[in-house]
């Protein structure tokens, strides 16, 4: 670690600085007093709108809706990710090449290829859209997201110890129970919560697969196409800054932690 | 240990373990076939790549025959896992479960098979006792030494109590004055407790200071299986005079300068005396003399090493014991390029394939 | 019971591959690459324009509609836009992730790190939002302008053609802003975590062999860090090929790909057109996977 040069300080900071300016603006146009609140520099700060916002029945019900996909969602990729990573770690299997890169493409791909391609079987299949369409868009790019963490996580563990646990007399299933598992815990844990974050967030694939529902996300759009009482979708905008800032620094700390042992 | 009718606790019958096919096959291990008795402190020798450590993971269960049979106290092993052996191992690099405290490390087998908390926690105390890590059940593996893990891993394999116990190159990490006071503990334990301790190592010092029986493998074979003192004396093959001590090899011409036939021999260093080339003692069957000149001297305190080469043909090392001007029967201090004259033992030199 | 399973599976690793394997493959292979096969089938699918209905018929009629002049601006458009917006990411991003990587203290980078974290997990939608506001006739950016008697710069910026528009937030300048705020700290993470890799010890086996900072730099850093931005870059890319949210918001009426498809399948239903402009997409990014792979972008990622 050496000296830095003073203007590769300065870009960094302005690269910062870039980073964290809108964010700060939303913080505290949420207080703005004003109804048009595009106006710089606000003219006010009030918590009334905190109180209008939280009595919007529709923003409520896509709050809902959207914690509930993100439930399952992320509950399935919990389970389906963790048995993939597993399958890969331990196995060398024909077509393996293959089936890495498969569970590549829904990250890689972009997420209207995703949208587009459900939106095409739902109908071919004559299925309607409903909770479980949404659902199982967001579930596959969260399967992969859980996936990648865990495989990581699996490829740390020292083989040595699996062999100590069974040579001290584990079986396979005593072995993953008690020496596997709990070092897998973080990393599902950290996987689990970008999971859920990333469907509480996600927008492009939800479109082709929410039918008349509306997700958090879904909802902030329509506001911002319709400008009718915009502070509200300013104070939406706080929350759920905090709401998804908690959950990620709580992993990213797990995270870290684990790395360190 | 018992001397008479020792019972045999691992037997390797015409064991193979192979890689690959055709042009990229590797024979690991190449139809080995020897055994190991109760209670001994056995080692398997040999550089990397010699086939011991798959062995030992084959006797563990971490590795399969591909052909012959291995029997753990007469049983044939080959279909059971590694749980449902009666053996435990010490790894290289120790595998302590890093969640666990060195207590729970420890107790761990215990923990599986069911046993009782109270007696688990006595077992436990008493093993940390056996290798004196006494208090420090609470503690996480990463807040210990590289020693202190060692001596975990030791007692989390002991406290099982199993009838055979494998070593997998485990001081390896340690350094010098380290080792050498774990190898003295280590052989104190297998003699106190008496269980067959199945040692592999590439350190020939380390298997010659603890060892009942050597075995010296090298490229997937058995080239010698003895105790220490017969490796070192009478090695078999020029591999085994080289890889045990150091080795003087004189073949062809040379051996037949001093021996009479071109057969490959070997004498070891410190078998042989110098003297000056003026006083060589009386030529009769039992001795052996011949002349050369001091090509390098190395002092290492103790001892100084030379190296000599030979008139007919050939170079010896010839190690001697500095016992400074005042000892009875010196000789002068040779330097580089001095003629001397060897003499040695004819019972000290011998033939080796 | 459990121990009799444990030992059926040692002995039989097969099912066991099979029973770990099985459920997400399954489940990838129904959900994912059966309906890309359904997407590939449907664009070689046309749709009657009297009925309104999707014909079963295969054809390369809907693949000839892509070649038309507007539908060739389309695709223009968007990759000329993803590939601006990859290179100003992989600008923007080098100082910051350099700093983090190499000059930062254990302390300072981990606040840094949590530092790009955070905008990187704040609501998307948010972060958008958050420039149409910035971005706006009456918002901070403007403002800002006329404060320092720039108003004139940014009046003629806004004339050009093609990028410019009758406001900052509705115009192609904005459209760009707000792409590369948003994908920066996909670009950030792989290049610090590339860069970290890169060892100490080669850096000063070069200095010791004479090499000086510039050079040590072009010739050792930049060759190893290179699968770390290609494999941000992958991120950057895709993301603004398929967007169709920012457009929407910061955009006028020149359409993006992620409109084009959005559109074709939602009020016309016309979903064998969107498909075949799915295809296009799809197509890019397979190809970039590939090139990425052999510069050995899969093991940053």
């Amino acid at each position: 670690m050496s000296k830095s040069l003073p203007i590769l300080r300065a870009a960094a900071g302005m690269t910062l600085a870039f980073l964290f300016l809108p964010l700060v603006i939303i913080l505290l146009y949420a207080f703005n007093t004003e109804e048009a609140a595009f106006t710089f520099p606000p003219p006010g700060l009030t918590l009334q709108w905190f109180g209008v916002a939280l009595q919007r029945q529709d923003f409520w019900n896509a709050f809902g809706l959207s914690l509930r996909v993100a439930a399952i969602a992320t509950a399935a990729a919990l389970v389906l990710g963790t048995l993939a990573a597993a399958a890969v770690y331990r196995f060398n299997f024909f077509g393996k090449e293959t089936i890495s890169f498969l569970l590549l493409l829904p990250i890689a791909l972009p997420g209207i290829v995703s949208g587009i391609a459900l939106r095409a079987s739902l109908g071919l299949a004559d299925i309607p859209f409903s909770f479980w369409t949404i659902v199982i868009g967001h579930a596959t790019f969260c399967v992969v997201t859980v996936y990648n963490n865990v495989l990581a996580r699996f490829r740390r563990l020292s083989r040595s110890q699996i062999e100590a646990s069974m040579d001290l007399g584990a079986n396979g299933i005593q072995t993953f129970r008690y020496i596997i598992l709990p070092e897998l815990a973080t990393a599902l844990l950290a996987g689990g919560m970008l999971a859920f974050a990333l469907s509480f967030d996600e927008i492009i694939v939800t479109t082709f697969t929410a039918g008349q529902e509306q997700t958090l996300p879904i909802w902030m759009f329509s506001q911002l196409t319709r400008p009718r009482q915009r502070p509200v979708t300013n104070v939406v905008a706080f929350l759920v800054i905090l709401l998804t800032a908690l959950p990620i620094l709580w992993a990213h700390r797990l995270t870290q932690k684990s790395n360190e042992s | 240990m018992s001397a008479s009718a020792t019972s045999t606790a691992v037997r390797f019958q015409t064991v193979s373990r192979r890689f690959g096919a055709g042009e990229a096959l590797v024979r690991a291990v190449d139809e080995v076939s020897f055994d190991i008795f109760d209670g001994e402190f056995f080692t398997m020798l040999g550089p990397s790549g010699s086939g011991k450590t798959t062995c030992l993971r084959m006797v563990a269960g971490f590795d399969q025959p591909t052909s012959g049979t291995i029997f753990l106290h007469g049983h044939d092993v080959s279909q059971l896992p590694p749980y449902e052996r009666d053996v435990n191992t010490v790894f290289q690099d120790y595998a302590l479960f890093p969640h666990m405290t060195v207590g729970e490390n420890v107790g761990y087998g215990l923990m599986i098979k069911r046993v009782a908390r109270a007696e688990r926690e006595q077992r436990i105390k008493e093993a940390l006792e056996l290798v004196q890590l006494v208090g420090l059940d609470k503690r996480r593996p990463s807040q210990l030494s590289g020693g202190q893990r060692q001596r975990v891993a030791l007692a989390r394999a002991l406290i099982n109590r199993p009838r055979v116990l494998l070593l997998d190159e485990p001081l390896g990490a340690l350094d010098l004055k380290l080792r050498q006071q774990v190898q003295v503990e280590l052989k104190a334990i297998q003699r106190r407790l008496g269980i067959t301790f199945v040692y592999v190592t590439h350190d020939q010092e380390e298997a010659l200071t603890m060892s009942d029986r050597i075995a010296v493998f090298n490229r997937g074979r058995i080239e010698q299986i003895g105790p220490p003192e017969e490796l070192y004396e009478q090695p078999a093959t020029a591999f085994v005079a080289g890889f045990i001590g150091v080795s003087n090899l004189l073949s062809g011409e040379a051996a037949q300068a001093v021996s009479g036939s071109t057969h490959t021999i070997t004498i070891r260093p410190e078998k042989i005396s110098l003297s000056a080339p003026s006083i060589v003692p009386s030529a009769n069957d039992a001795h052996i003399s011949t002349r050369g000149r001091v090509a390098d001297k190395i002092y290492l305190g103790m001892y100084s090493r030379y190296v000599v080469a030979l008139d007919h043909g050939g170079e010896l090392t010839v190690v001697e014991q500095n016992r400074g001007s005042g000892a009875p029967m010196p000789h002068p201090v040779f330097k580089p390029g001095d003629e001397v004259a060897l003499t040695w033992s004819r019972e000290h030199m011998r033939e080796v394939l | 019971m459990l121990a009799r399973l444990s030992n059926y599976l040692y002995r039989h690793p097969t099912v066991l591959l099979l029973m770990l394997l099985g459920p997400p493959l399954l489940y990838m292979l129904g959900f994912y690459v059966a309906p890309l096969a359904v997407l590939l089938v449907n664009s070689f699918y046309r749709l009657d324009d009297f009925t309104g209905q999707v014909v079963r018929e295969v054809s390369l009629q809907q693949y000839a509609t892509l070649l038309q002049g507007a539908n060739l601006d389309i695709f223009g458009r968007t990759a000329l836009m993803a590939f601006v917006v990859t290179l100003a990411c992989v600008v923007l991003a080098f100082p910051l992730a350099y700093y983090i990587a190499r000059h930062a203290g254990p302390r300072t980078k981990a606040a840094l790190y949590l530092s790009v974290l955070l905008p990187l997990w704040s609501s998307y939608l948010v972060k958008v939002y958050a420039w149409k506001l910035l971005l706006s006739q009456e918002g901070i950016v403007n403002w800002v302008f006329e404060k320092l008697g720039l108003q004139g710069v940014l009046t003629a910026l806004l004339a050009v053609p093609g990028i410019g528009g009758p406001s900052l937030s509705i115009s192609n300048i904005g459209i760009f802003i707000a792409f590369v705020y948003t994908w920066l700290p996909y670009m950030i993470l792989p290049m610090q975590a590339a860069l970290e890799r890169v060892p100490n010890s080669l850096l000063e086996a070069s200095g010791d062999l004479g090499a000086r900072p510039a050079e040590t730099f072009r010739t050792v850093t930049l060759p190893l860090i290179i699968p770390g931005v290609v494999a941000g870059s992958i991120f950057t890319f895709s993301l603004t090929l398929g967007d169709f949210v920012i457009p929407a918001i910061l955009g006028n009426s020149s359409f993006y790909i992620g409109q084009a498809v959005l559109t074709f399948q939602g009020s016309s239903g016309n979903v064998p057109l969107a498909a075949a402009f799915t295809v296009v997409p799809i197509v890019i990014m397979i190809l970039y996977l590939i090139g990425a792979k052999r510069v050995g972008a899969f093991d940053a990622l």
